[in-house]
């Protein structure tokens, strides 16, 4: 059976005609190239790279930016779409777009030189470059400010010596954006993976995210020309802006696989006999289903607004840590009731929702977990910060 | 190399089919229009002719309500320069629609029409040829490969069992198949540059219509399934059930 999306509030009617546009085309892009691979993917643990190229001639990587950079220069929503439905084929290629656009591209636009944006921004946006974004130690997670990543300043070069842990697309990017304390204040450092010193070696055997590329980055005395530092951002609100942008995508993803996993059950328990009738006329089930409908429903209108409220320059971190927390925490939560309602079919990868629920582990830990940004917005509602 | 390209907008295929209370007309309530898939290759088919002739114009056409505009801008995302919107209620007369479509295109100077073998709602195949006999124009249809050859084209035909070559004068009108090419998507960029291209309105002239719908009937429910047993022991229940009840031994 065909994906058919949930809109149960007629949403649809809410969008531009660009915006439907853009979404059905998304949704095509993924039907056709990415739903026949992803479970050989998901089962060997391999990134399907070879759609990289098809997604920036699509115009994916980078599309909130401007056209002179080559890219399609989209509103929130559209962005928001498009991240909704690749997160309805898998979380792994929703994480390589993010990562790309909202991780590297983004800090190159918003702090990068003139001349680190004309010469990064058209590589990336194209694909013809693959970048990633180092900020997590292995020590320092949730705590990103207590980094031990070290820039020194050479005179004619920085010098930089540390460990990143948990990188998306670290082994198979071309650049990376490294995070590191320049004397002991956070600088960011746009670092070619090439450079004598750097390595990526990858981390194998995840239960989860099994389509996506996760790296240690290893920088053993790797000298970084004085170009390629970002000029003029310090301290933990350059790595934090960026994770606003990427939280924002990651928002409206995790809709996107909630409402893979609700086709899927919506389907199955109307077609599965049990007592000589369809699961889906038991009153438990349905009870599942209206819940699941229900809450695909109030995060389809959290990230709705959202972009509404990016749009018109009103949006806080905090709005966005709302999102976060709620969508993708719903998302996971859905996502294994989904796989209860399955059966035992639920746990064969003849089905999809348990490679979701599998992902969204890690989509619920990454990007700030679901509780430190219960804490951001508890600090945000009374001034009062319980982190530490 | 100036083509126009003659599309419909049909309902997207998932999408229920319903009567009006009065069984005259499809109900068109929470259809999802999209462009014609066969139309899509004739879309293909002329970008990729523009772009190799490496000057013209790719212009749409396309006849009915307000379903239009979405799908010409559906082509204009894809690739195509502009589009006309020729205004008239959507008829099941094919006739009638290639004579709104033809008036339209009338006079405009053009080296090729384009268009689908058929739309995939009525299923006429009719209005691709009928442009080209009201605009005295040869034509070809059912088209799987199309090639230039000294101002001619060569169009390879599908029919019963083979393929002709027919070779054909320009200006004419040529009817797209599924395996002509392989329609691309219409990227982020072109969706955006598309709200840009205009959309022009013309009345359209389609003249009487001279198809009368008498109804329109739902198709019928399927019957359910019988398990008349299991393993070997079922056969000659089954054969006999086939032969007295469906009637196909
Ligand atoms: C698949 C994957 C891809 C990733 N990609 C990237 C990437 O590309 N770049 C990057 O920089 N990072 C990346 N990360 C790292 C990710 O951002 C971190 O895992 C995340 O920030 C959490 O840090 P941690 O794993 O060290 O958990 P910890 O910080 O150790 O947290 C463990 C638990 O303790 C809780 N906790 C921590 N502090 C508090 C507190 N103050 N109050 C209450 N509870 C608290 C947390 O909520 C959590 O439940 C990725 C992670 C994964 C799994």
């Amino acid at each position: 059976m065909a994906y058919q999306a949930l809109d149960y509030y007629l949403l649809d009617d809410l969008l531009t005609d660009e915006e439907r546009l853009i979404r059905d085309t998304v949704r095509e892009f993924v039907t056709d190239n990415l739903m026949p691979v992803i479970e050989t993917c998901n089962s060997e643990g391999r990134f399907p790279k070879e759609l990289v190229k098809p997604a920036a001639e699509l115009g994916l990587l980078g599309a909130p930016y401007p056209e002179k950079y080559g890219c399609a220069n989209l509103g929130p929503i559209a962005y928001g779409l498009i991240n909704q439905e690749l997160e309805r084929g898998d979380s792994g290629l929703r994480s390589f777009v993010s990562v790309q656009t909202s991780l590297v591209m983004y800090p190159i636009f918003a702090f990068g030189t003139e001349a680190q944006k004309d010469y990064w921004l058209p590589l990336l946006g194209s694909g013809e470059k693959i970048g990633c974004f180092g900020l997590t130690e292995p020590d320092f997670g949730s705590n990103p400010g207590g980094m031990l990543t070290r820039a020194e300043d050479k005179g004619s070069y920085y010098l930089l010596n540390g460990s990143k842990a948990w990188i998306t697309n670290g082994t198979i990017s071309d650049v990376a954006i490294v995070w590191a304390k320049l004397d002991g204040v956070i600088r960011g450092f746009i670092v070619e993976t090439d450079r004598k010193g750097f390595s990526a070696p990858e981390i194998k055997n995840k239960f989860s995210l099994r389509a996506s590329v996760t790296s240690d980055l290893v920088l053993e005395d790797v000298e970084v020309p004085k170009e390629n530092i970002f000029p003029d951002v310090r301290g933990l609100k350059g790595p934090l802006s960026c994770l606003t942008q990427a939280r924002y995508g990651i928002a409206w993803g995790a809709t996107g696989a909630a409402m893979a996993v609700f086709d899927e059950c919506l389907q199955y328990s109307k077609s599965r006999i049990q007592f000589d009738k369809p699961i889906a006329s038991f009153q438990l089930v349905q009870n599942k289903l209206a819940w699941m409908a229900t809450e695909i429903t109030k995060s389809q209108f959290l990230v709705y607004r959202l972009g509404q409220l990016k749009a018109a320059g009103k949006l806080r971190p905090q709005h966005v840590s709302m999102a976060k927390r709620n969508n993708v925490g719903t998302a996971l939560d859905i996502a294994r009731v989904g796989r209860d309602i399955l059966g035992a079919n639920g746990i064969s990868n003849e089905y999809q929702t348990f490679r979701h629920m599998a992902n969204l582990e890690s989509v619920n830990t990454y990007e700030g977990t679901f509780d430190i940004h219960t804490l951001i917005i508890g600090e945000d509602l009374t001034g009062i910060a319980a982190y530490a | 190399m100036n083509i126009y390209l003659l599309l419909k907008a049909v309902a997207d295929s998932e999408a229920t089919i319903r009567p009006t209370t009065d069984g005259k007309a499809v109900n068109l309530d929470g259809i999802t229009w999209v462009l014609n898939p066969f139309d899509e290759f004739a879309v293909e088919e002329a970008l990729k002719m523009r772009d190799a002739a490496g000057s013209g114009e790719v212009v749409a056409v396309s006849y009915g309500g307000e379903e239009v505009p979405k799908v010409l801008r559906n082509a204009l995302a894809m690739g195509v320069d502009r589009g006309i919107h020729v205004k008239g209620a959507a008829t099941f007369d094919a006739l009638a629609t290639a004579r709104a479509l033809a008036n339209a295109v009338k006079g405009q100077s053009f080296d090729l029409i384009l268009c689908g073998k058929s739309a995939i709602d009525l299923d006429n195949h009719g209005v691709g040829v009928m442009v080209a006999e009201l605009l005295d124009l040869p034509s070809v249809s059912v088209v799987v490969k199309i090639e230039q050859k000294a101002g001619k084209l060569l169009c390879e035909r599908e029919v019963e069992g083979g393929l002709v070559v027919v070779e054909t004068p320009m200006p004419c009108v040529v009817c797209a198949q599924k395996g002509l090419n392989e329609p691309r998507y219409a990227s982020l960029k072109g969706i955006m540059a598309a709200k840009k291209k205009p959309i022009d309105e013309v009345e359209g002239n389609a003249g009487e219509s001279q198809v009368e719908v008498i109804e329109i009937q739902p198709k019928p429910q399927r019957q359910a399934g019988q398990i008349l047993g299991q393993g070997v022991d079922a056969i000659p229940a089954l054969i006999q059930k086939l032969r007295e009840e469906a009637k196909v031994l």
